[in-house]
């Protein structure tokens, strides 16, 4: 890396991706003996879920109100102020919960895998536990790939949730619509399939985001500067990514 | 107990090992000196299995490394002990669980039959009372007794040192030696010390290999490298400014250089 | 392990959170989700209508402007080739004529469509399994605009009595007069 030579940018990314995919495949075989220690599990769903959860559902409120603001606004020019609830329920239903909620993991939850398991690599962490005979694949990489796998879901409905709460409170308390018909007018045009596009592409995101955590993690270079490079490239890669898949999915579903 | 005949091996270009022949035998302390960068930590790995030589043969409890399937690798591996350079404790647990770390994941002992080992091994190195620290809380030296008793706590019968004086006060270093030499004699431990700290060494070490450019340049006991009228070890063994290993970096004629005016 | 207590109960806590939104998504939000806990009393009624235009299962039922009742099924009668809507009304309003008027309305412009009722003048009331006859189906917006295009240009079309443009042809039949009017 270090040549002086500018390495083919389209191969490394190749090679990246092919190195995650493996990456993927070795995990996955060390999901199962990971399920069977729960305390490891729980510490980690802790760590990704229970602290992001402010962050969550602050973002969801505010996200909310703006789109009960933004939505009323826009609603009014037609006359249709009533679908208030509607476009609200599926805007975050379908969209804006499962990305801005694999968003905000990323960068909160991502960051922190990746600098948690770098700095197991580079302070010889990982290397001691393979002397002592411990895959970390086991004990540190699929406990916490799976943490974030369930985590994300969860956060997702919070924020889904929450987000509702906030267009209520917008559009019933502030811009005067009533209540009975924003919750009719919601549940009216909310379908089970709306359900089900927003909580696959949480499960999907959740998969990708906590894949790029572990991966860029346990593949840094032992120094502090390799800990920050792979923390930045968990962040960058998994907004990209989850923007690329949301596409694939949204077209998926409709 | 260990031996490795003819190894070579290569990393990033460049030929680390260049037909390496060296004998443990059991229940030694067995000193590895060389310069830094000379391959001493890479020797081990070897011996752990971790990296895999190009040529040669690297064999421990009569078994060659290289060709063991991971489950063997890992059964091998829980009969040896490794001492990190900085002890390399697992920063999230504390003292008592980073010693009981092995115990838990490998054995399927009661917590009170774990407690009593921990505590034994705490004790052999002094730390007992510091059981529930985290490892952020202790010094240096202390780190490295931790990490120490958690290589003995499966009672190996190999235990291997990485550079364990380095960046200790004279007292923590009289400690480490002392407890290095004790592992051996009360519990018959083969040691093998990877340093180049020669004095150290010296008062402990039973036989003593000093790796030069690849190769073994001198084998027997600390008396004997000391006294060695081969130049690179001379050297070495002497901390002399010049010998084989120059001081100067290599560089353009000094004269030539000063003289020529600014061009880059 | 320290703070383990705080962790469980963060952890379950968290869990506990994220389930019940799961379950508040799945259940109360959508049409078509399991309905949980109390059903309202109620009772259900039929009316056909020629065309639903977009009423939806879940669309409300009201009458005088009063939210009374919802659809709740919604299917095609292969035999009148009729728009078979079934909606369940509030027990509590019970007094509902037999001869009763309904009709798909929409909510505003361009808002959603809902069944609204009209009293009729008989003594006996609707019933579970009641079917109302009266029925005016949905106003859909692109036929009345092609009624008035087709209408107008029709009199137009009288005017120029010499005009080679056959005036019959832009003569509109009902729905299919939509095909031409698009030019």
């Amino acid at each position: 890396m270090s040549n002086g030579v500018r390495s083919n940018y389209v191969l490394d990314s190749l090679v990246r991706l092919g190195s995650v995919l493996l990456f993927l495949l070795r995990i996955l075989g060390q999901c199962l003996p990971a399920l069977a220690r729960p305390a490891l599990l729980m510490k980690q769903i802790y760590n990704s879920g229970a602290r992001s959860l402010i962050i969550i559902m602050l973002s969801g409120l505010f996200v909310g109100m703006v789109l009960g603001l933004q939505g009323y606004d826009l609603l009014e020019r037609f006359g249709s102020e009533q679908a208030l609830g509607s476009a609200a329920a599926l805007g975050l239903l379908r969209e804006l919960a499962p990305v801005i909620t694999a968003l905000l993991f990323a960068g909160r939850a991502g960051t922190s895998l990746t600098s948690e398991i770098g700095l197991m690599r580079a302070t010889d962490q990982l290397t001691a536990m393979e002397i002592m005979a411990v895959d970390p694949l086991r004990y540190v990489v699929a406990p916490r790939f799976l943490g974030g796998l369930i985590a994300m879901p969860l956060l997702t409905a919070i924020f889904n949730v929450i987000g509702l709460y906030g267009a209520h409170l917008v559009g019933v308390q502030l811009m005067g619509i009533d209540r009975g018909v924003f919750w009719s007018q919601t549940q009216g045009s909310v379908d089970l399939h709306d359900v089900k596009e927003g909580l696959v592409k949480s499960v999907v995101f959740g998969l990708a985001c906590s894949l790029i955590a572990v991966h860029e993690g346990y593949h840094a270079e032992p120094t502090a500067e390799g800990v920050g490079l792979a923390t930045t490239r968990t962040v960058v890669a998994s907004s990209v990514l989850i923007l690329l898949l949301d596409y694939a999915l949204t077209a998926q579903f409709l | 107990m260990v031996a490795v005949r003819d190894v070579h091996y290569a990393i990033g270009g460049r030929e680390l090992f260049k037909g390496l022949d060296l004998t443990v035998r059991r229940g030694s302390i067995t000193a590895i000196m060389g310069p830094s960068g000379g391959g001493k930590t890479t020797l081990l790995r070897l011996l752990t299995g971790q990296i895999v030589a190009d040529r040669g043969s690297v064999q421990v409890f009569g078994e060659e490394v290289a060709a063991l399937p991971r489950r063997a690798l890992y059964a091998l591996r829980q009969r040896l002990g490794l001492l990190f350079q900085n002890g390399a404790l697992l920063t999230d647990m504390d003292v008592f669980d980073n010693v009981a770390f092995p115990v838990r994941e490998h054995a399927d002992l009661a917590e009170t039959l774990i407690r009593k080992l921990v505590l034994l091994k705490l004790q052999a190195v002094g730390l007992r009372g510091a059981a529930h620290l985290m490892p952020a809380e202790l010094s240096g030296g202390m780190a490295r007794r931790v990490a120490l008793a958690r290589a003995i706590v499966m009672d190996p019968e190999v235990l291997m040192y990485d550079e364990p004086f380095v960046g200790l006060d004279p007292i923590s270093l009289g400690v480490i030696l002392r407890l290095i030499k004790q592992m051996n004699t009360a519990l018959g431990i083969t040691s093998i010390v990877v340093s180049h700290d020669v004095q150290e060494l010296a008062t402990i070490a039973d036989e003593s290999y000093l790796i030069l450019d690849g190769r073994i340049a001198a084998a027997g006991t600390p008396a004997l490298l000391r006294d060695s009228d081969a130049p690179g070890v001379r050297q070495f063994m002497t901390g002399g400014a010049e010998g084989p290993v120059a001081f100067n970096y290599p560089a353009r004629d000094y004269l030539s250089e000063l003289l020529a005016d600014g061009d880059e | 392990m320290r703070a383990n207590r705080t962790l469980e109960i963060g952890t379950g806590m968290f869990v506990l959170l994220g389930f019940a939104a799961l379950l508040f998504l799945t259940t109360q939000l959508p049409a078509s989700g399991a309905k949980l806990g109390r059903v309202k009393p109620g009772y259900n009624v039929t009316a056909e209508f020629d065309d639903i235009g977009g009423l939806k299962v879940g669309s409300p039922v009201t009458m005088a402007g009063v939210h009374i009742g919802q659809v709740t099924r919604i299917r095609f009668d292969p035999q009148d080739y009729k728009a078979v809507v079934t909606m369940r009304l509030d027990a509590q309003y019970n007094q509902i004529p037999e001869d009763s008027f309904a009709s798909i309305q929409t909510e505003g412009l361009l808002g959603g469509k809902y069944v609204g009722l009209s009293p009729g003048g008989l003594d006996t009331y609707l019933k579970d399994g009641s079917r109302i006859d009266q029925t005016q189906s949905a106003i859909v917006l692109e036929n009345i605009i092609n009624k008035l295009f087709a209408g107008y240009a029709s009199k137009n079309g009288e005017q120029a009595a010499g005009s080679a443009a056959p005036a019959d042809q832009r003569k509109p039949a009902g729905n299919s007069g939509k095909a031409e009017s698009r030019r």
